[in-house]
Formats: C-alpha cells, sequence, structure tokens
C-alpha cells in the first residue's frame, strides 16, 4: 500500500517516487583489478535480513540517487543519505 | 412471529421514506436504515443461503463482521455481489437480490447438501475426490463450485468511478465511539491534525446503540455534540463510511470511503492516510456461542438486538429470549423490557449472576446455570432447548428471536498488521492488542476496557499520550461522569460452545464450519491453529473469521487440552474488510493506466491522419494512411519505397535526449560508452554504444559535441529511461568527484528526420545555413538558423541508411516546421512515414533496436566489436566482457535471413534449425529478432541470431516456428541487405525557402482547461521562459538567489539545480541575459521553455485535488507561497509551486501535459460531484 522514504532534498515521499537498485556496500574495483573483485562487485549479493544500506533513485522527485539505511524486514528506515556524499565516504572507508 | 419496527423511536429519518426491493419485492425504509435494518423493519428474517449447506441464514452480528447477510446489490454494470446487508445504505431504489440459492430463497433446492452433510464434512475434498484425479477438471471441480458458492459478479465493465487520495495527520483515530471520539476531541483541542474514520454512515459506535447517561445527556446526545465541536476545528476531519483496512509501513494506513455515486462522483475513495499517531479505537465484537442450530433466522449477538432497538427501532420479535455468559445479555434484557417486547428468560450460564446482572434483569425470570442446548425451527427460529446444567433437565421455550452474548473480542486486527501477535489476558478470557508501537496505540473496549466510564478515560489519555509524544503542550481534557452504563458489571465467563447440542453447531458461518468439523481436524492431526483453519476453511470466508476465529481457537483449546494463547492465533493481514480492485486500481484504467507521453509532433500528424501505435509510455505514429490503401502494409510499402527513391519525413523526437555538460563531461562519456568520445571535434557526431556493468549492451545511440564542455546525447527511445537513470547513478555515485551534469531534454525539442537522395534539397529550403556536402558532412552537428530565424540543431545522421538529416527546434515549433520542411518536399513528392516505416528501412540496412539488444548481447554477437576501444583503461562493462563466455567461440552473432522462397515467413521469435534436425533444445541454432517485408527486395527480410553466423553465410538453415506453425526455410546473408551506399546527388535547381511559421500550432491541452465556474479551476499559465540552472559548485541559497531574478520564485529541484522563470512574453535570451549578471563559473543556464509545460490550479478545494495525484503534505506548515519542490503527479513527473495569490503551478514535462492536464480534470469532476454532496457533520 505504501511506504515512505525521507528524501533528504525532497522530504518524505511514498515508495512509488522511487526505484531501488540494490546493495549499496560493493565498491566499483579500480580499473585493472583482478577478476574476482569485479565477479564479487556485479554479481555477489548478501540476502540480508536486517540492516543494510541500499541505493535508492529518487526518479519522481530530485532524480538523485540515495543511499537509505533501513531495516529489510521491518522497513523501518535509520538514514538516507545522498548518495554522492555516501560514496565518497564509503569508498574511503571500504579501501 | 418475525422482526417488525417500533412505532417510534431509532435514529432513523421518519420523514423520509425510501423505497427499495429485495429479491424483487418491494419494501420501504426509511433514510437512515441499513439494508438490513430495513429488511428487518419489514419483516425478513431469512436473508441468505449458506455457502456449503444452504442453510436458511438471517442477520446474525451486523456491522462489518456480518458472516451470514450477505446480498448483491445493484444492477447491469454496477452489480456488486457479496456485500453486508448490514454495511450497505439504504437508498430510494435500491436493488438487492439474496444469494446462493436456486430457485429461490425460500425454497432452495442446495439445501439438499444437508442431506449429505455425513458426507461433506471438513476436508471431504480432500479425500471423497482422490481418485479418479481425471474427473477433477470435469466432474468434481465445476459441481462443487455450482454448489457451493456467494454471488456472482458481473461480466459487464465496472461503470462506477473510484478516486485516489493522500492524507496527512498528526493523530489517526480509527473509530468513532466512546474512545475515538475523546482521543480526537483532546488532540482536536490541543490543535492537532486530527482525522477521524468511522466505518458506518453515523460515527457514535456503541454510544448510538446502548442506553447510556453520560454527564447530563445520552449517548446520541454525547456523539453529536462531539462530532459538533469536531467540525469546528478546521484541522479536523471525521470521515463516516470509512473502514481502515490496513496498517502499513511507515505509518501509513489505507481506509476506503463510500461515497453516494448518485451525484456522478466516485462510488469509492481510497485513502492512503500519513498518520504520525494512531489510536485505534474500533472496539469488541460480542463473541457468538456454539449450541445446536445456532444459525436459525433470529439469533442474533445480544449487542446487535439491543443496537437494532435503539438505534434503528427495530422490534427484533414478539417473544425474546437471551443466552448469555455475561452482562451484556442482561443490559440487551432490560433495554427489550423496557421497550415493550415480551423478554421470555434471561439464559445464563454462570451458576453465579453478579449482582449488578440481576439488577438489571430484575423482574426477569434468569436462568442460572442454565445453557441453550439447541435451537429449534424450520427456516426461522421459533423456539430453544435449554438444559439446567446441574440437574440435566431440558426444557422448551417458545421464541422467535433469540440474543446470544459469549463475552468480547477486541476488534485487534490492524494493531496485528505489521506482524506483531495478540496477548492472551486468561483472567478475563479475551485476546486484547499487542504492544503499542510504531505511533499505534489501542483504547477503550479495542484495548479490553469493556465499561463506557473506562472507555472514555482510555480515549482521553491515549489522545494525550499521542500528543505529549509529538511535544504538543499537553491539555487537561475532563472525563464525563457516566450513570447506568452498562446492564451490570462488565464482563463475562468463557463458555466457546454448548457440548450437549445436538443439531450442528456453527463456528464460521459463512464458511459453514461446526464443532464437529474441527473436532475432526484434531482427531485426524490437524489440530494446529494454520493446520485447522485449512483443513475446515474455519475463517477463510470474505469475512475473514471475524466472529468464528477466537471462538475456534476456544474449541481448539479445550479439545488439545492447551490455554488459546498456546494455540495461538493465525497471521493477521490486511484488507481487514474486502475492498474492490476497482477502488484500488482508482482513477488509473483504460486509456489511465499508465500516463501516456505525446510527441511534439502528435498533434500534426494527427491532422495527417496518422494511425498511432503505442510504444512504451509514448503514442507513436505507425503510419499515414493514404486514399485507396487496405490496411497498414500497403502505407507501409508506399512510405518506404518513397524514403528510398525521393524523400520521407518522420518524427524522431521520442528520442531519448540528454544534455551533458561539465569540465568533465567527455571524461565522463569516455567512461560510460565503448568508444572513445573524448576527441569528437566540436560540431560533430559519433555513433556510440553503451554497456552495462556485465558487459551485455545497455543501448546504443548517437554522442554530439556542441562545446568543449557541452555534449547532448540520445538514446533509443524504449531505453530512455533506463540510460537516464544508469548515467545520474555513474554521475552521482560512482563518480561524485566528477564535474558532470545531466539534463534530459527530450521534451525540450521536436526532432525531425529526413532522409533520402532528395532530403538535402529539403533541408536547404528550410535552414538557412550551408547544409551542402562540403559543409555538413557526414556525422555532422551543428546549431543552425532557419530561414523564419528560428534556431534549431542539425544533425546529418540516418537511420534509414539514406542521406539522412535531423531538425531539432524547440518543441512548440515543431508542428510549424515539419509544415515548412513538407512543403519544401512537396516538388520532390516528400511523404511522412511512420514506425512501420522506419522498421523496414532499419532491417535492410541491418540497425539494430531494442529487439536486438534484448539484454544479452555482446557488442560482437551484434557485430559492433569494432565500437569496443582498446585503448582506455576502464569504461563500464570493460572488465566483464573480458570474460571468457562473454568472448567465446560459438556464440550467437547477427546475421541476416531471406526465405528461399520470396513468399515464404519468418516471424521474429521463430527458432534456428540445421535442416533435417529435430526441434529441441540441444538442436537449437539461435533466434528470429526482427523481419520485415522489403518491398525493394520483393521478399520477407529477417535479423537473426545464430551461431558462428558470420561463417556461416550463403548456408541454408530452417526457422521453426511452432507457435504461428510456420517452418520456412533460409539462406543466411549479410544482416546489411541493401550494399547500395546511400545516393548523395547534387543539389537540384534552386528553390525558394520556405518560412516555418508558427501558424495553428496547436495546445496541447485544448479542451481540457476548465471554466470560471469550477470551484477548482484548470488552467495554463502565461508563455514565459523556463530554466534549469545548474551550478554543481554554487551553493543552493546562490542559486536560488539567481533563479529568484526570473519572476521571484526560485523552483528548487535538487542540490544544484533551480528551475527559473521569467516574465510572461519575454524571449529566453532577454531572460538569461537578466540571470547571466549574477551566475557563478560554472553555473549553466539550460533552456526548458518548451520542455515543461505550467498548468496552473486555483479556486478553491486545490488542496483536495493536488491529494489525489501527490504524497506531498499541503497541510505541512511549511507548504506556504514560494514552496516549490519536484513531485510524482499521478505517475507522471512535475514540479509543485505555490505562487502568490494561492495558485498552484504545476511544471510538467510537456510531452506528458496533455495526460496530467486529463488526469486533474478528472479529478476535478471527481471531487466537485462530492463537494456538491449533502454536508455531514463534522467533515472537513
Amino acid at each position: 500500500m505504501a511506504s515512505l522514504i525521507q528524501c533528504p532534498h525532497c522530504g518524505l515521499r511514498p515508495k512509488e517516487e522511487f526505484t531501488i537498485k540494490g546493495d549499496a556496500a560493493p565498491v566499483r574495483p579500480a580499473a585493472g583489478a583482478p577478476p574476482a573483485e569485479w565477479d564479487a562487485y556485479v554479481h555477489l549479493r548478501d540476502n540480508v535480513r536486517g540492516v543494510m544500506t541500499e541505493y535508492w533513485h529518487h526518479a519522481g522527485g530530485c532524480r538523485r540517487w540515495l543511499a537509505v539505511t533501513r531495516d529489510t524486514a521491518s522497513h523501518s528506515v535509520a538514514e538516507v543519505r545522498d548518495a554522492s556524499e555516501y560514496a565518497l565516504r564509503h569508498a574511503e572507508t571500504s579501501r | 412471529m418475525s422482526a417488525s419496527r417500533f412505532a417510534e423511536g431509532g435514529r432513523i429519518d421518519r420523514s423520509r421514506a425510501l423505497s427499495f426491493t429485495f429479491d424483487g419485492r418491494r419494501m420501504g425504509g426509511f433514510a437512515g436504515d441499513t439494508l438490513a435494518s430495513a429488511l428487518l423493519a419489514n419483516g425478513v428474517m431469512l436473508m441468505g443461503r449458506s455457502f456449503k449447506y444452504h442453510r436458511p441464514r438471517g442477520l446474525m452480528s451486523g456491522g462489518a463482521s456480518e458472516p451470514n447477510a450477505l446480498v448483491t446489490v445493484g444492477e447491469g454494470s454496477r452489480r456488486e455481489p457479496n456485500l453486508r446487508a448490514s454495511m450497505v445504505d439504504l437508498h430510494d431504489g435500491l436493488v438487492a437480490e439474496s444469494q446462493n440459492r436456486w430457485p429461490s430463497l425460500g425454497f432452495d433446492l442446495g439445501a439438499v447438501n444437508q442431506v449429505l452433510s455425513p458426507f461433506i464434512g471438513a476436508g471431504f475434498y480432500y479425500k471423497t475426490f482422490m481418485w479418479p484425479a481425471a474427473l477433477w477438471e470435469k466432474l468434481y471441480e465445476p459441481v462443487i463450485r455450482r454448489a457451493a458458492g456467494l454471488g456472482r459478479a458481473t461480466h459487464e465493465r465496472d461503470s462506477a468511478r473510484y478516486d485516489k487520495r493522500w492524507a496527512h495527520c498528526d493523530l489517526l483515530v480509527i473509530g468513532a465511539g466512546p474512545a475515538g471520539l475523546m482521543a480526537a476531541l483532546v488532540a482536536a483541542r490541543a490543535g492537532a491534525r486530527v482525522i477521524v474514520c468511522d466505518e458506518a454512515a453515523a460515527p457514535g459506535g456503541r454510544l448510538l446503540a446502548d442506553r447510556v447517561v453520560i454527564g447530563d445527556t445520552d449517548g446520541p446526545g454525547f456523539a453529536d455534540a462531539a462530532l459538533g465541536e469536531l467540525s469546528g476545528f478546521p484541522k479536523v476531519r471525521v470521515m463516516p463510511r470509512t473502514t481502515v483496512f490496513g496498517w502499513y509501513d511507515s505509518g501509513v494506513f489505507g481506509a476506503v470511503e463510500r461515497l453516494d455515486p448518485g451525484k456522478g462522483g466516485a462510488t469509492e475513495r481510497v485513502w492512503r492516510i500519513v498518520a504520525r499517531r494512531a489510536v485505534l479505537a474500533t472496539g469488541a465484537e460480542e463473541r457468538p456461542i456454539a449450541f445446536g442450530n445456532n444459525d436459525l433466522p433470529g439469533i442474533m449477538t445480544a449487542s446487535l438486538v439491543r443496537g437494532l432497538a435503539h438505534s434503528m427501532a427495530i422490534r427484533p420479535g414478539n417473544r425474546v429470549a437471551v443466552f448469555t455468559t455475561g452482562s451484556s445479555g442482561h443490559e440487551t434484557a432490560r433495554d427489550l423490557a423496557a421497550l415493550g417486547v415480551d423478554v421470555a428468560a434471561i439464559v445464563d450460564s454462570r451458576t453465579h449472576v453478579p449482582e449488578g446482572d440481576r439488577a438489571a434483569s430484575q423482574g426477569l425470570q434468569v436462568l442460572s446455570g442454565h445453557v441453550v442446548a439447541d435451537a429449534r425451527g424450520r427456516g426461522v427460529l421459533t423456539g430453544i432447548e435449554t438444559i439446567d446444567r446441574a440437574s440435566g433437565r431440558r426444557a422448551r421455550i417458545e421464541v422467535d428471536a433469540l440474543a446470544v452474548s459469549g463475552g468480547f473480542n477486541p476488534v485487534i486486527h490492524l494493531a496485528c498488521h505489521r506482524g506483531d501477535k495478540p496477548v492472551w489476558d486468561g483472567g478475563r478470557g479475551m485476546f486484547l492488542p499487542p504492544a503499542a508501537r510504531d505511533g499505534l496505540a489501542a483504547a477503550g473496549s479495542a484495548g479490553g476496557v469493556l465499561d463506557l466510564s473506562g472507555c472514555l478515560a482510555s480515549g482521553a489519555k491515549a489522545g494525550r499520550d499521542a500528543l505529549e509524544s509529538l511535544g504538543f503542550p499537553s491539555a487537561h481534557t475532563d472525563i464525563p461522569t457516566v450513570r447506568d452504563a452498562v446492564g451490570g458489571s462488565p464482563g463475562f465467563a468463557t463458555l466457546w460452545h454448548v457440548t450437549e447440542a445436538k443439531g450442528k453447531a456453527f463456528v464460521d458461518h459463512q464458511n459453514d464450519v461446526t464443532v464437529e468439523d474441527l473436532g475432526l481436524a484434531v482427531r485426524e492431526g490437524y489440530g494446529h491453529v494454520e493446520l485447522a483453519k485449512r483443513y475446515t476453511t474455519n475463517g477463510m470466508a470474505t469475512d475473514q473469521g471475524k466472529t468464528s476465529n477466537v471462538v475456534a481457537i476456544g474449541i481448539l483449546s479445550e479439545a488439545r487440552g492447551l490455554t488459546p494463547d498456546q494455540v495461538g492465533t493465525t497471521t493477521f493481514r490486511p484488507f481487514y474488510t474486502p475492498v474492490l480492485i476497482g477502488a484500488l486500481a482508482g482513477p488509473h484504467t483504460g486509456p489511465h493506466y499508465r500516463p501516456v507521453r505525446r510527441s511534439p509532433l502528435h498533434a500534426w500528424a494527427e491532422k495527417r491522419g496518422a494511425v498511432f501505435i503505442e510504444a512504451g509510455p509514448w503514442l507513436r505514429v505507425s503510419h499515414f494512411p493514404a486514399l485507396g490503401e487496405t490496411g497498414w502494409k500497403d502505407a507501409c510499402d508506399r512510405e518506404t519505397l518513397a524514403v528510398r527513391k525521393t524523400v520521407g519525413l518522420s518524427d524522431a523526437s521520442t528520442l531519448g535526449k540528454i544534455d551533458v555538460s561539465g569540465d568533465a563531461a567527455a571524461a565522463f562519456l569516455d567512461l560510460v560508452y565503448t568508444g572513445i568520445m573524448s576527441t569528437l571535434p566540436v560540431g560533430k557526431a559519433r555513433y556510440g554504444l553503451m554497456l552495462r556493468e556485465d558487459g551485455l549492451v545497455m543501448d546504443d545511440g548517437t554522442v554530439s559535441r556542441f562545446a568543449q564542455d557541452h555534449f547532448v546525447i540520445t538514446t533509443t527511445t524504449a531505453a530512455a529511461g533506463e540510460v537516464m537513470a544508469h548515467l545520474e547513478f555513474c554521475a552521482q555515485a560512482l563518480w561524485p568527484e566528477m564535474d558532470v551534469n545531466l539534463v534530459s531534454v527530450t521534451d525540450q525539442w521536436a526532432q525531425i528526420t529526413v532522409a533520402g537522395p532528395r532530403a538535402r534539397d529539403v533541408v536547404a529550403r528550410v535552414v538557412a545555413d550551408d547544409v551542402s556536402e562540403a559543409n555538413f558532412p557526414f556525422l555532422a552537428a551543428r546549431p543552425v538558423t532557419l530561414h523564419s530565424g528560428l534556431e534549431g540543431r542539425l544533425f546529418r545522421i540516418s537511420f534509414s541508411g539514406e542521406l539522412g538529416f535531423e531538425l531539432a527546434v524547440p518543441a512548440r515549433h515543431g508542428e510549424a516546421v515539419a509544415d515548412a520542411l513538407m512543403a519544401a518536399g512537396d516538388p520532390f513528392g516528400i511523404v511522412p512515414y511512420g514506425l512501420e516505416a522506419l522498421n523496414v528501412l532499419r532491417i535492410e540496412k541491418g540497425f539494430l533496436t531494442h529487439a536486438e539488444i534484448d539484454g544479452r548481447m555482446t557488442p560482437d554477437d551484434l557485430g559492433l566489436s569494432r565500437m569496443v576501444s582498446g585503448k582506455k583503461a576502464d569504461f563500464i562493462g570493460r572488465a566483464l566482457l573480458g570474460r571468457d563466455g562473454m568472448q567465446r567461440e560459438g556464440r550467437i552473432q547477427m546475421v541476416g535471413l531471406v526465405p528461399l522462397d520470396p513468399a515464404g515467413r519468418i516471424l521474429a521469435g521463430g527458432h534456428l534449425l540445421n535442416p533435417g534436425a529435430s526441434p529441441s533444445m540441444a538442436n537449437d541454432q539461435g533466434h528470429v529478432s526482427s523481419s520485415c517485408w522489403s518491398p525493394h527486395l520483393n521478399s520477407t527480410v529477417a535479423l537473426a541470431f545464430l551461431k558462428h553466423g558470420r561463417s556461416r553465410l550463403g548456408e541454408t538453415i530452417v526457422v521453426w516456428d511452432a507457435l504461428r506453425g510456420l517452418e520456412t526455410s533460409a539462406r543466411i546473408v549479410d544482416p546489411i541487405f541493401l550494399k547500395e551506399v546511400p545516393a548523395n546527388p547534387p543539389p537540384l535547381r534552386s528553390h525558394p525557402p520556405v518560412l516555418a511559421t508558427a501558424d495553428g500550432r496547436s495546445s496541447v491541452i485544448d479542451g481540457l482547461t476548465t471554466g470560471s465556474e469550477k470551484v477548482t479551476r484548470l488552467g495554463i499559465l502565461p508563455d514565459a521562459p523556463i530554466g534549469l540552472l545548474i551550478g554543481p559548485g554554487a551553493s543552493h541559497s546562490q542559486l536560488e538567489l539567481i533563479a529568484a531574478g526570473g519572476d521571484g520564485v526560485a523552483r528548487k529541484v535538487a542540490p544544484g539545480q533551480v528551475l527559473a522563470v521569467g516574465k510572461p512574453g519575454e524571449p529566453f535570451g532577454t531572460f538569461a541575459g537578466r540571470l547571466a549578471d549574477g551566475l557563478p563559473k560554472r553555473c549553466r543556464l539550460v533552456d526548458l521553455s518548451d520542455g515543461r509545460v505550467r498548468l496552473c490550479l486555483d479556486g478553491e478545494r486545490i488542496a483536495d485535488v493536488l491529494a489525489s495525484q501527490t504524497g506531498i503534505d499541503m497541510g505541512a506548515d511549511m507548504v506556504q507561497e514560494g514552496f516549490s519542490q519536484p513531485t510524482l503527479f499521478g505517475h507522471v513527473p512535475g514540479q509543485l509551486t505555490l505562487l502568490a495569490g494561492g495558485v498552484v503551478e504545476i511544471l510538467v514535462f510537456s510531452t506528458y501535459a496533455r495526460d496530467l492536464a486529463q488526469a486533474l480534470r478528472h479529478t476535478i469532476e471527481l471531487a466537485e460531484a462530492d463537494w456538491a454532496q449533502v454536508k455531514i457533520p463534522g467533515s472537513g
């Protein structure tokens, strides 16, 4: 029926305005990285029950990509950040 | 010997008589009646036949839980089956029919099932019809389905209109009984935004049904006063006839409002209510008791009997008995006696009846320690058989109505919709709601409080708690004093069923499940609550076990020697009551199922008689029929031949067009395309291929460079949305440090293809720039000026394989320029062509669409490996394209196919087999992706993917198409069927220029704006320049300040993106010049004057209209003049802005403008029909 996501730019919006891409944890490997790294980045995903951060696109609003941290079982949303900000910080901590 | 109406009393309006029919019989009722109460008033006790045994049934529990009185209401396309008569408001001319009976309700042949009942008990179909299995579909299932059942739906298209809306509040109160009204009052007085939903036409709950004294008034008086006070608060909305059917994530509740469709408005409206807090004040349902023949018409729950007597003035019968385990029975007896009804006896299962209860039923015969073992009667109740449990003695009492009370079940469904389980209160014998969480708390009887005084206090407390948690200042609210509330002390003893019963004792009345069936389930090992449910079908009917689930759990617990909480409940899920699929679909049906995009040349093509087809969200031209042609193929052949012979014109506006700018734009494009784009000279275009990260082809298109840091790329029509989202992901999440801006300019430009040997002659007559081969060679891409002075962009690209130009002009000039090009081409015999011809032209030349780029292809499969740069260290898809499987020998490769017999048919989807090979997966050699009739080759031609394809040219292959019964031998050929180099003849004698003039331009929303007589008016704002200000480095406030330099309002879209609108009539250049002064470095203003249409809403009730379109909370504090946000209107993207004077501007993507205008107009019509209805007290 409805779930809401707090877009950091637009405010509380229904999920119909968003599309979901999936897990935001994998970081795109550097050019020339070994095949196993690319395989993991493109194909390997955990099916998390609980808290995870995912990329959502506010396609029906500001068209920004967002990093949404939520509980996949309860859809309780803990944090929503702009993907640029998340990616810059996440890439640093993951490498 | 049946129910009737008291001469006076009740909440019905006796001055407004209504006429209705039931099974063809004409009857009368009053305004305020439900269909159920009107039937009873007419002495109709028999209202339906049961599902399995076809037993006669009458009203049992009333309200939303009613399991028996299911009727079909309405006729023709408005015929609606399985409605609870207790939930149908009576209106004049209502037509109702009983269900599941033949030939008539009184004499139903299906009742023979009762004789068969020993053979068709629980699980019978699992056992009886096991063998032979072949008979299931032919015999068993049709027969069983025919014999058992509910009402039948109409096969006509539903003619009702449905609506959908968002609502937002601080506190949602579900149920307007004593607890709910108190919670609402507390919140309303504190200034909170409150929504109160009540499923009845008249809110008040038990206040209207019980005889009580509150303060110095009675129940109805208190309810009226509370509703009156609530209606005085502007932030409070009371919604009668509204059932909250589900509690969802994020504090969103679903509700359905039943409306009066008599005014041409919606029949039902589905609400999505975003509530920060909610009070569950849904009350409690009276629990039935399972005894013999407890399903006879005339047997009702005690609170139903009492409520009908008080609020509907229904006399349940001439002589009434009460069977009770608690105070509710005594209260009912007291009230009936006071109304002059002969109360024969109160059968109370308790040996010790509390003093309060005895006081209530003083003067009446109380049989304590007794139970009703069986009811008697044929078709209707005539008497009961009681048992004195101390002595075992049976006695008969002649009665024509029996009021039953086995205690209460709090209505806790909604509180369990998020997965929490109810809590068993062993002391009081009730399932209570789970602990409050996520802002939902139960109050009143829903929380297990059974006395009125307690309900009022509990409601007030729930309201206060909710407000405090939201930070509202707490205000004290007095709890009114209650006298004479209940018959006695609230409470009851637990009695699930009467063991001494001889007749069938029903637990689930709607699905005909008996105590015996549940016993059988336990004996056969299906005693687990979930198994018993499925084995017996208890609780699986349309009422979802509202009256039966708890009783069934009680019976299972006794049979298994457990407590009810050990047995546990089944899972509660939405919907609480059945909701029409039509209501859930709302207005999104038929042509509004999804939004339709129309090209800027749509009206132009319409005028030329085009036939349109759906292509994704677009309506595209299929072909332009000419006189004498018999179908699309004639037109297609003619159009195709004309393009290759002379010249044709088609609409390329639907291609995705993305403006890419910024210092890193070139580097960015190198990363997202397989080829190198950074070396592209300014003024040139290049074909590009995009991969997904997994190495497979995503899309193809062109890249044109207009400046060092400015490109425009095109995508296929089909993949435009996907590519834009992908590029945004790359720019924002993968490489946020890159200075690159992406703006969709698809809607801004009308793009017109002119193709054929004479294309240059045609273009030269319209475009002022030199378009000669020397000055405008293949893949040139530059801004140009038209002879009319208009500025556009010209591309020398081709999708037909002929000499081709694409001329892009601002969308509003599309029609004029297309007309000018047609006039310019007239001497050459120019023809407009559609998608069918476009497809033939591209297949003949082996060009790709998404029929080929189907998500499984590598560049090499498509024959495009030359487009993959080996020089770049990285681009999207590079790493995974290198995998062995992607480079392996023996992958399918694109080839052309020509049938050996030119008349042979090959269709897309056919599979390829070696000659002589049998069709099998192992023998599969590939598939056909596209095919068409080539009028140039006079043969079918097809594009196909074949293993080792490119090395097999000249061989013969079989196209096997079992779906269409085709088997065609074909020759494998190069996919470029027409090898000729495109003709590029020197210009003919000079023709005079043709000016593109804007006369006759069609407005995209012609005929859709509404006039001044409307409450809410839909219009279009005066034409003004629109620009998107992009400045990745600039601060928000800086951009907003600049944007406000337009018309005073900055329309914020996203970080670094603000829409600005100029003054009406102002040219874009002037506007851009005004804004340029303050523009920081690296900021750009992208012209979207033609990419958006400025719709507007003004007048009253705009918020209601918007609530059906967007989830934005228009009542929030921040929604003031100047408020601006992007959102979806229905499924259409746009920017919502509050202008001065309360006018709402909607900047909608122009290709969606007509669709959105239609949707808004539809919404306004529905809403106005609504406002015309009688104002209900308390409605906001």
